[in-house]
């Protein structure tokens, strides 16, 4: 079997909401949550058998409405916090819970028939006093048990306590226009004090210490900015994403102009992702139904790929390798690709998930992967 | 007869005079019976005789024999009696000679001792005469050293007179000529008194030369006499060429007045400062070095303290033309520029010849080139600071009213047409006035160097090209940087991309074309060709276009995210109207068919078919609840359903894609991106049954307008039925309205 051939799973509803699960660093699990008005949605715990190259599943149900975000916590594996959209005819509000997975994948129900277990949920982040919730972020290395949420125009601080959760800190963003969040990134640097949100076409970081806007970036992006990553090898480094069908890297202590710019998107951008390990490999994601990996070597934390001192000669091939630019651009999907997230145990696989419902994973080309490697 | 000849032949024999004789008796030599022969046998002839003849022939031969015999004594005896009377008178003649000669011989004696006499006499004479030649010898000399002392003596008042009456030259003379005299004896008291008169009124005679020759008023040509008097009067050389050049340098000081007209002022340097700096050169190469001079040394030295004056004053000179070239920059007119340069140029070429160790015309051709070069680049300034006026213009001319007002004419197309023809004119007008730096008759033209430098790297390179490219890099910098420049109006960018294609298609080759011409460049000397000029402008308007295509595409998207995100679709009344904002959509799509109508052609459209006008939700409609189907299918099904499906829609929508260079394809992307959006932002929204029907209506709306503007109605059709069937997904209560019912609702909006 052609390891590097795609593996795609359909899910029977629409879905925009993928996660990593990212505290599990034995094996290669995303979670995806679907998104349905009219039947009850569900969360798929995905397992990638990577030497079989076969997918299993775990499904669980999730009743309280359309999932629209999702993010695996980050210093426990069972433990998952869910965006989700409970409609009613008169209102649809959008609300978060932490729900805890059962302890272990459990292979055995992997058949088709399978019956489909329920979730426990452990704390509801819903705070009525701040509207719709926007984004969660959880503590970027887990030390501490603490989670950001983004509500319609204010960040709520959260701190966990065993099954409780209680907002710590309200902040709101003011300004003109009554802005709105649309997103947001937690810094794994500085002992990760920062955090960075969006709002239109702007960029704001946030000290987390004293609550105060330490930067902006005001027309990031000359469209909607709809995704946020931090470099998590290389402090001050931010990619973003959005509807002017770029995506941009910031060195956030000069907000006049990004670094570097990729333009190879025909549509809008909605998700961008460094990789955790190797920095200079970034997936973005875009609803002309592409996924791009591409290689930003020049602005990465390794700029020049691994000295080798004994065989130059090899090492001049490597850079040549390594030039910046599109490593590949993956197809697979039909519609709208909302999300993607590399795998936390696998360093060269990702999921992506197009609003059909499918969910493709992938590989790093293994040319660049020895490249980067060797 | 033949008895004489015998004779003679005889005699001719004794004598053994002839040849011929010989042979003829050769033959009868051998014959013993020839009686006349040499070899004549007496015996054997008379026994022949006696053997062969008869008596009687015997008797006749003894006759015939005595006769001759007879004959032959006579002649003898006539012979020899001749002979001796010739003996007899030559010794008569003989003994008269040597009479003759005693006598003469002692005439001679006689004259010999007459000689002796006259010798002796002209002795005694010269003897006498001898004391008193030397007498006179001594006299003559004594005078000629009286008349030489008396010059010497009169010297001093001599010179006084001449240095009064200002004839220096004159007084010069007199004292070369006894200065050696002088110096000779000035141990005598007397002569020592001369010199030292002579002395002072030299000194003064010195001093006065001096004073005229440092004097500002003197004129060159008294220069020169001063210093040709001076030199006689043994002045050291080199001071003089230095004070002389020293004093030159006052006489040919340039007084440039930056205010006067180019062409006066390069006719004032050269005939000022420039015929003067010639004349000095002249004056110099008299005095100093065509002269018979002994010191090759110091002969050099005068050569090398010209060449570096010359240089120096050169070097000042041309400092000034360049600055004053520098400041022709700001006016138009080429031709008198050019006049000015010309005759700059001519008159260093007549420099070069008075001092031809060095090299004034490669210093001149390297200012006027770069005067040319400064023209150039002034032109390709004021070409971009025209073009940006004209960019300026069409600014103020888009954002002013009227333009909305006349929707019937052309405007983009009469801007396009305005700016089109400025730029070609400006450039014309441009390399018309630059063709002056080549005219025939400019001398400097027709130096290689500086004509294919001119032609090549100035004007095509330096301008054309280079104005080219700048056309260029401004449109891209409208591409590429909108959001600091301010608001780009989208139509300025649709005039720049339909210029830059303009450019691409004909302007560029013809500008080329017209330089080669005018400047006669050959074609394999040419750096950038047409082909890389017209790739970069098709590249550009391609740019522009998709950049206007965006840039449209996005103030729609921008208005229908906005109607989309900004309403409460769950609470929402019935739908009665179409809503505003698709009313504006297809308004503006329409305004923008019309600008990019005036500047593209229509383009190919798809066939359409014969019911699109009619084509209503109704299709939609089956459609929708098929889609809704398969997704609630189990996944084990949609493997097989989902590839139907994607067999059907397996034609990628490229969204931002690149356009084509006509008008159904400028729409089509735009209203691709507009529905797109539409599209993206349904999809983030929860609708209630109204709103629901809201978007039916809408939809329909649009349909019922944006097929006409796109080359593949099926493409509006199928994003269309996207937003619909997002739609319903996204809706609580997915009921949707009667067909009739939203025909009528789109009919009477």
């Amino acid at each position: 079997m052609d390891d590097d051939a795609a593996v795609i799973y359909g899910l029977e509803f629409q879905a925009r909401a993928l996660t990593a699960q990212t505290a599990e660093t034995d094996a290669i699990r995303f979670f995806v949550g679907t998104q349905s008005l009219r039947f009850d949605n569900q969360i798929h715990q995905i397992d990638f058998d990577d030497e079989n190259n076969v997918i299993n599943k775990n499904i669980f149900l999730h009743r309280e409405g359309e999932i629209w975000d999702m993010k695996a916590c980050t210093y426990d594996r069972n433990i998952l916090a869910t965006i989700y959209n409970t409609a009613t005819s008169a209102k649809a509000e959008m609300r978060g819970m932490l729900w805890k997975v059962p302890e272990e994948f459990d292979t055995s129900l992997n058949d088709d028939n399978a019956t489909v277990q329920s979730l426990q949920p452990l704390a509801s982040l819903y705070s009525a006093d701040h509207g719709d919730l926007k984004a969660l972020m959880w503590h970027p290395s887990g030390d501490t048990q603490r989670l950001i949420t983004l509500a319609d125009n204010h960040i709520l601080s959260w701190e966990l306590d065993g099954p409780d959760a209680r907002v710590s800190s309200a902040t709101p963003l003011e300004g003109k226009g009554q802005p709105r969040f649309t997103t947001g990134a937690w810094n794994p640097h500085h002992n990760s004090s920062q955090i960075a949100t969006a709002n239109e076409n702007a960029i704001r970081g946030w000290d987390l210490r004293s609550m105060k806007q330490t930067y902006c970036i005001e027309s990031a992006h000359s469209q909607l900015v709809r995704g946020l990553d931090f470099n998590p090898n290389k402090q001050y480094y931010l990619a973003s994403c959005g509807d002017d069908c770029k995506a941009r890297f910031w060195d956030v202590r000069n907000c006049n102009e990004p670094v570097k710019v990729l333009a190879d998107h025909s549509h809008w951008v909605w998700g961008v992702r460094y990789n955790n390990f190797h920095d200079q490999l970034v997936l973005t994601s875009s609803s002309d139904s592409r996924v791009i990996l591409t290689n930003t070597s020049s602005i990465s934390s390794e700029p020049f790929g691994h000295y080798d001192d004994e065989d130059e000669e090899e090492m001049c091939d490597k850079k040549e390798g390594l030039e910046d630019g599109v490593i590949c651009t993956y197809e697979e999907h039909e519609d709208s690709v909302y999300a993607v997230e590399w795998s936390t145990a696998d360093p060269w696989l990702f999921a992506s998930l197009s609003y059909d419902g499918r969910l493709v994973i992938n590989r790093v080309p293994r040319n660049i992967k020895y490249n980067i490697l060797l | 007869m033949d008895v004489t000849r015998k004779k003679r032949d005889m005699l001719k024999m004794y004598y053994g005079h002839s040849q011929e004789a010989l042979q003829d008796q050769g033959a009868a030599t051998a014959d013993p019976c020839n009686i006349n022969g040499a070899h004549f046998e007496p015996d054997i002839y008379l026994g022949k005789l006696l053997k062969e003849r008869s008596l009687g022939e015997l008797m006749d031969k003894e006759t015939e024999m005595v006769r001759h015999i007879k004959a032959l004594d006579s002649d003898m005896q006539t012979l020899v009696y001749e002979n001796y009377n010739k003996f007899i008178s030559a010794t008569d003649t003989i003994r008269k000679m040597k009479n003759d000669f005693r006598k003469m011989e002692d005439e001679m004696d006689h004259l010999a001792t007459n000689m002796a006499a006259i010798t002796e006499f002209s002795g005694t004479i010269s003897n006498t005469l001898q004391d008193r030649r030397q007498q006179i010898t001594k006299l003559a000399g004594v005078h000629t050293l009286l008349k030489k002392l008396q010059f010497l003596f009169e010297l001093p008042t001599r010179l006084k007179k001449c240095i009064e009456m200002e004839a220096y030259s004159q007084a010069v003379r007199y004292y070369t000529k006894s200065r050696k005299v002088l110096h000779q004896y000035q141990h005598m008291p007397s002569f020592q008194g001369i010199q030292a008169d002579c002395q002072l009124h030299v000194d003064a005679l010195r001093e006065k030369l001096r004073s005229k020759f440092h004097d500002k008023n003197s004129c060159p040509k008294e220069l020169a006499e001063c210093v040709d008097l001076l030199l006689q009067l043994n002045e050291p050389a080199e001071t003089l060429c230095q004070d002389f050049l020293s004093q030159s340098v006052h006489s040919s000081a340039l007084q440039p007045s930056e205010h006067t007209d180019i062409l006066e002022f390069v006719d004032c340097g050269c005939n000022g400062f420039l015929s003067n700096v010639c004349l000095v050169i002249a004056s110099y190469n008299d005095l100093f070095l065509n002269r018979q001079q002994d010191d090759e040394q110091l002969d050099a030295i005068a050569l090398k303290k010209l060449v570096s004056f010359v240089n120096d004053l050169m070097e000042l000179y041309f400092g000034y033309v360049q600055r004053r070239v520098l400041l022709e920059k700001e006016t138009g007119d080429n031709t008198i520029l050019v006049r000015a340069l010309d005759r700059f140029h001519r008159r260093l070429q007549a420099m070069n010849k008075l001092l031809p160790d060095t090299d004034f015309s490669r210093a001149g051709t390297e200012i006027v080139s770069r005067a040319a070069r400064d023209r150039v680049s002034h032109y390709l300034h004021s070409l971009q600071q025209h073009y940006a006026d004209c960019l300026t213009d069409i600014r103020q001319n888009l954002a002013a009213p009227r333009m909305l007002a006349r929707p019937d004419g052309n405007p983009l197309s009469d801007l396009l047409q305005g700016l089109n023809s400025s730029l070609l004119d400006q450039m014309k007008s441009v390399l018309s006035n630059l063709q002056a730096f080549i005219a025939s008759d400019i001398t400097f033209a027709m130096k290689p160097y500086f004509r294919g430098l001119f032609c090549v790297q100035d004007v095509r390179q330096g301008l054309v090209v280079a104005f080219l490219e700048h056309i260029n890099a401004v449109c891209i910098e409208f591409c590429e940087a909108p959001s600091d420049k301010g608001a780009v109006p989208p139509a300025l960018l649709l005039i720049l991309s339909r210029l830059c294609l303009d450019l691409e298609q004909s302007t560029i080759s013809y500008l080329l074309t017209l330089v080669d011409e005018q400047f006669m460049l050959d074609s394999s000397s040419v750096v950038t060709p047409a082909s890389v000029l017209t790739a970069a402008a098709r590249d550009t308007a391609q740019r522009l276009l998709n950049h206007y295509v965006r840039v449209q595409g996005l103030t729609i998207s921008q208005m229908l995210r906005k109607s989309v995100e900004t309403r409460d679709w769950l609470n929402t009344i019935e739908p009665r109207n179409v809503r505003a904002v698709m009313k504006r959509v297809v308004e503006d799509i329409t305004a923008m068919d019309i600008q990019v109508g005036q500047l593209y052609e229509e383009g190919i459209r798809k066939e359409r078919s014969s019911d699109s006008t009619k084509r209503s939700l109704s299709t939609v409609r089956p459609s929708a609840p098929t889609r809704t189907n398969w997704s609630y299918t189990p996944s084990t099904l949609d493997n097989s359903l989902m590839s139907n499906i994607q067999k059907l829609f397996s034609e990628r929508i490229e969204i931002f894609s690149g356009v084509e260079f006509s008008k159904v394809s400028v729409l089509t992307g735009i209203i691709k991106i507009s529905l797109k959006t539409f599209l993206e932002c349904v999809r983030l929204r929860t609708f209630g049954r109204y709103g629901m029907q809201q978007i039916q209506v809408d939809t329909h709306y649009l349909q019922l307008y944006l097929w006409r503007f796109v080359s593949d109605e099926n493409l509006v059709h199928f994003l269309l039925d996207e937003i619909v069937g997002s739609t319903l997904h996204r809706c609580l209560d997915p009921v949707t309205m009667e067909t009739s019912v939203v025909e009528l609702i789109c009919e009477r909006g």
